[in-house]
């Protein structure tokens, strides 16, 4: 008989399902989907930043646990800081310059994450805060996306975007802003950019939606990188690791409101289901949103939270400044999640009859 | 009233309701389910704690060195919540000392130890067995002595519960035995549906419900075959298989899946005309009534991985984990953890000489492969999985974190009282965080300062109270001090020549000292002679105002002394405002600091003119 355990340990003497490492790490793998479909069209760019953007979070996250004399290693297996890093670097453009990764993540990661308390203890989205951060300091590097690779005049090869990144030229060259002329050469736009300045224009919806960059039903490559993670999410799901009120409600919300602005005015209104599969709609939707720590708790609190996110994103489209607004939107509705957890409070049993 | 009769009638349509959250973990049931149950040989060593419920001890009734029988009472039951124990076999007291006791804490616990003589002789005790022509109170009183408690797992004393002070439409007999792993009830349901069919008639004669229901979990379609074979010709038991869902075994749960309703926070089921009794109780009620037998017994489980020969067996309250282990082969793997009860709510066994008591139900040891322990804590990344899962819908989430704050206020306000400790929040927590265990600690900390609240706020009220009382006196005593200086200056206004009559002695002095030869001062200033006469009048004066207030003063402390019992009754004194004290004393002062300023004068004078 070998020894009998003296531990106290306390009652339940079990546990099942994922642990929050695994948890971290099934939310990047669910991002293979969307990262396939946004390196097939914007280049490999996307898997350069991925990298890139992944190495400045575990490092920050690194340098600011030890300051903190924190575990470093067992806190960066958690997986958080990696996902962080990923999230941001498919939020950027893919050929944003080195710097701008840099900033935004050592922003996320220092700043908003660590500097609230570490992983648990962050009230805002860090992904999203350190996103905001770099759109509002260098707007320009910021909108600076690419076209759908099947309509660039130049094709560029892994070393090109490498060298584009990190010294603002391709091997041949070109800067990102020559590589954003079409064959047209009109310079391109993402298809909610376009939108909104061709709408200034004076163009109604229909004549705008003719052109190349949108496609059958979202923006040309877009719709397939919104499908990508829709798949990726649909995943999280299964697994468990996400709940379905959050991605419900904001797509519930954003197509509702798009539909309603689009019977209303369909010359002026983006098609709701642009709406949808453009920009960072599902994957704010199913990766963005559903963080939980920055998330409401509660069941109709995650619904009304989804759907605060949903409209805003309407809202910041149909009428900001920003082409997109995921970040924004999110950033709001982080604010308003006390407040939503505190009135939500489901009713506790006993509490409901009344003798 | 039309309520509560559509509760009955919404009862009988069999419908079910369902709890919020809950889990699905591994059964793991079919381990010991599949034999009878045994009986395990006799120990050679008892140990019966006397206490082995909710609620007092027994009084003890025997002494080290004395012989007892199977069944003999060992305690008799005192005033309150109280319940008898029982010799589990024949034999010799070796011993009544503290002992490890069947609690998490295992903290040693005042026990009997029995040395078994092996003959297992039987104590005569009287069944009866015209239980239903008999009173419901001498029914209770039996169950009490015969020692049967709720063995379910709160060992709650069932007396109080066949003795309902409400109105009773609906019984339920909890069959459902959701943790994993245990089937004691499994089987005793099984072998002997009859005798728990004839615990249950008895119970109903005692409680006069309008309905009973026996929920069973539809993971035991043997149990429910057999039981519903048993109560086929009686149209007031119902058995309501249930969908297995842990925990759906708990009180208040089962509760709420029978009938919809729920129990309001702070009451008993009682309190809405339920009462819920285990399928082990029902048995014990038979053996205790029909058959005369105290509750010296009860099937334990004894499994998990770690078992050679997992089962169910028959165990004598009393025996040692150790015996059992040995009987079904233990098999232990390095840092073997071993289970009173089941893997969600059960207490780690740190000692294996901690006895099987009345609210032990199984004995597991698992392995670590099917039964993972847990991690290291990580941060609670507030995924809400706790909150899904929460059979009573709080939010761990936000309680862990008043937990940690220490934020009691915060903690009540999110119900942590209605906590049932079920463990599903841990279970399903992928930070791994104990959250059970901080909500235990928590609750330990709250009712600690509830009392330490009641206790200062005893305190204070007394201190208060002295305060008051002091006070009382004091303005007693202020107003005794000035109702008795009144008096003496009056007294000494009425008697008010004696000043003149100082003032007549001293002139007649100073005439006599004139007249003596100090001509020369008296001829030379006539108005000096006029102003001394008058200062040394006022000296005078002056001092016997003084000797009367000592007087006075002595005189006031020594009756308020003599008085001070008197003092509740000098409420009335009190009338008179403090103010007025103060004003009066003031007065005094003033009158005092004159007298002295005007003697000085008049000694600066004396001095000066004997210059």
């Amino acid at each position: 008989m070998k020894s009998i355990s003296k531990l106290f340990v306390s009652s339940p003497h079990t546990r099942t399902g994922l642990t929050t490492n695994q948890v971290m790490r099934t939310v990047c793998y669910a991002c293979i989907p969307g990262i396939a479909a946004q390196t097939y069209f914007f280049g490999w760019g996307v898997i350069v930043q991925a990298l890139l953007c992944i190495i400045v979070a575990l490092t920050a996250e690194a340098i600011i646990l030890s300051l903190r004399e924190k575990p470093v290693r067992a806190t960066l297996a958690d997986g958080s800081a990696m996902l962080t890093g990923l999230l941001i670097a498919l939020s950027i453009p893919p050929l944003a310059p080195w710097w701008i990764s840099v900033i935004g993540v050592s922003f996320a990661i220092i700043i908003v994450k660590q500097l609230y308390g570490g992983l648990g203890f962050n009230l805002f989205n860090p992904a999203m805060a350190g996103y905001v951060v770099l759109l509002i300091s260098f707007p320009v590097a910021m909108t600076n996306w690419l076209p759908v690779q099947q309509v660039m005049t130049y094709d560029i090869s892994f070393l090109d975007c490498v060298s584009s990144i990190f010294t603002g030229f391709t091997l041949d060259g070109y800067s990102v802003t020559q590589l954003r002329i079409a064959v047209d050469g009109i310079t391109m736009a993402t298809p909610l950019d376009h939108f909104k300045t061709q709408i200034d224009l004076g163009l109604t919806a229909s004549e705008i939606t003719a052109s190349p960059i949108y496609g059958d039903y979202g923006g040309t490559g877009w719709e397939w990188v919104n499908l990508g993670y829709l798949i990726g999410g649909l995943l999280l799901l299964k697994q468990g690791v996400i709940r379905w009120h959050i991605p419900f409600a904001i797509i519930a919300s954003l197509f509702t409101f798009s539909l309603i602005s689009y019977s209303i005015t369909p010359d002026l209104s983006l098609p709701p289901m642009i709406s949808l599969f453009s920009g960072a709609t599902m994957f704010a939707a199913f990766f963005i949103a559903t963080d939980p720590i920055s998330a409401s708790t509660t069941i109709r609190g995650r619904l009304i939270y989804g759907a605060i996110i949903g409209a805003l994103i309407f809202m910041i489209r149909e009428w900001g400044g920003y082409p997109d607004g995921v970040a924004f939107a999110v950033l709001l509705t982080n604010l308003a999640v006390p407040l939503i957890d505190y009135y939500t409070k489901p009713a506790v049993y006993g509490h409901k009859a009344k003798v | 009233m039309h309520s509560e009769l559509s509760l009955i009638e919404q009862v009988k349509s069999g419908k079910l309701w369902d709890i919020p959250g809950g889990i699905h973990p591994p059964e793991r049931k079919s381990l010991s389910n599949s034999t009878k149950i045994d009986i395990i040989p006799l120990s050679p060593f008892y140990y019966v704690p006397i206490k082995q419920h909710i609620g007092n001890e027994g009084k003890l009734l025997v002494k080290v060195g004395e012989q007892v029988l199977t069944g003999q009472p060992l305690t008799d039951a005192i005033e309150g919540l109280s319940l008898p124990v029982h010799a589990p076999t024949s034999g010799v007291i070796k011993d009544i000392t503290p002992h490890v006791s069947a609690h998490p804490s295992g903290k040693p616990e005042i026990t009997i130890v029995i040395e078994s003589d092996h003959k297992d002789t039987v104590f005569t005790t009287k069944p009866i067995k015209n239980w239903q022509t008999s009173e419901a109170a001498s029914l209770t009183k039996h169950i009490q002595s015969m020692g049967v408690a709720g063995l379910g797992g709160a060992a709650f004393p069932t007396y109080v519960k066949t003795n309902p002070t409400k109105d009773i439409k609906l019984l339920i007999i909890n069959g459902v035995e959701c943790e994993p792993y245990i089937t004691a009830d499994d089987v005793l349901m099984r072998y002997f549906a009859n005798e728990i069919t004839q615990g249950i008639n008895i119970l109903q004669h005692m409680v006069q419900p309008e309905l009973v229901v026996i929920a069973i979990e539809d993971n035991k379609p043997e149990a429910i075959e057999a039981i519903k074979l048993a109560v086929k010709d009686q149209d007031t038991i119902e058995v309501r298989v249930i969908p297995t869902k842990y925990p759906s075994g708990g009180e208040k749960q089962l509760i709420e899946i029978v009938t919809g309703q729920e129990v309001p926070s702070k009451s008993i089921p009682a309190d809405i005309g339920i009462v819920m009794q285990n399928i082990g109780t029902c048995f014990a009620i038979k053996e205790a009534v029909i058959d005369g037998k105290a509750l010296i017994h009860r099937v334990v489980t004894v499994t998990g991985e770690s078992i050679s020969r997992p089962q169910n067996l028959w165990v004598k309250l009393g025996t040692p984990i150790s015996d059992l282990l040995t009987h079904c082969g233990l098999v232990a793997e390095q840092d073997q953890r071993l289970i009173m009860g089941g893997p969600m709510m059960g207490f780690n066994i740190m000692d294996t000489m901690m006895p099987v008591v009345k609210s032990t139900n199984c004995i597991l040891a698992p392995s670590e492969y099917n039964l993972p322990s847990f991690g290291v804590e990580q941060a609670c990344i507030r995924c809400s999985l706790c909150s899904d899962a929460c059979p009573v819908n709080l939010l761990p989430q936000q309680m862990l974190w008043y937990s940690k704050a220490k934020d009691h206020e915060k903690l009540e306000e999110y119900n942590l009282a209605d906590c049932i400790e079920c463990g599903v929040c841990s279970y399903v927590c992928p930070s791994q965080i104990p959250l059970v265990q901080y909500y235990r600690s928590s609750k330990v900390e709250i009712k600690q300062e509830k009392e330490d609240k009641i206790k200062s706020d005893k305190a204070k009220e007394r201190f208060e109270t002295r305060q008051l009382r002091l006070e009382r006196d004091k303005q007693a005593r202020l107003l005794k001090h000035k109702e008795s200086a009144d008096k003496r200056k009056k007294a000494l206004e009425k008697d008010g020549n004696a000043k003149d009559k100082i003032a007549a002695a001293l002139a007649r002095a100073k005439a006599k000292k004139a007249s003596t030869g100090e001509t020369a001062p008296i001829s030379a200033d006539a108005q000096t002679t006029n102003t001394q006469d008058k200062v040394a009048a006022a000296i005078a004066r002056a001092k016997a105002k003084k000797q009367a207030q000592a007087d006075s003063e002595t005189t006031a402390t020594v009756s308020s002394e003599s008085q001070d019992s008197e003092v509740g009754s000098a409420e009335a004194v009190e009338a008179k405002s403090a103010e007025q004290i103060k004003k009066d004393k003031i007065a005094a002062t003033v009158a005092r600091a004159k007298a002295k300023k005007l003697k000085q004068a008049a000694e600066n004078k004396e001095q000066g003119e004997s210059n």
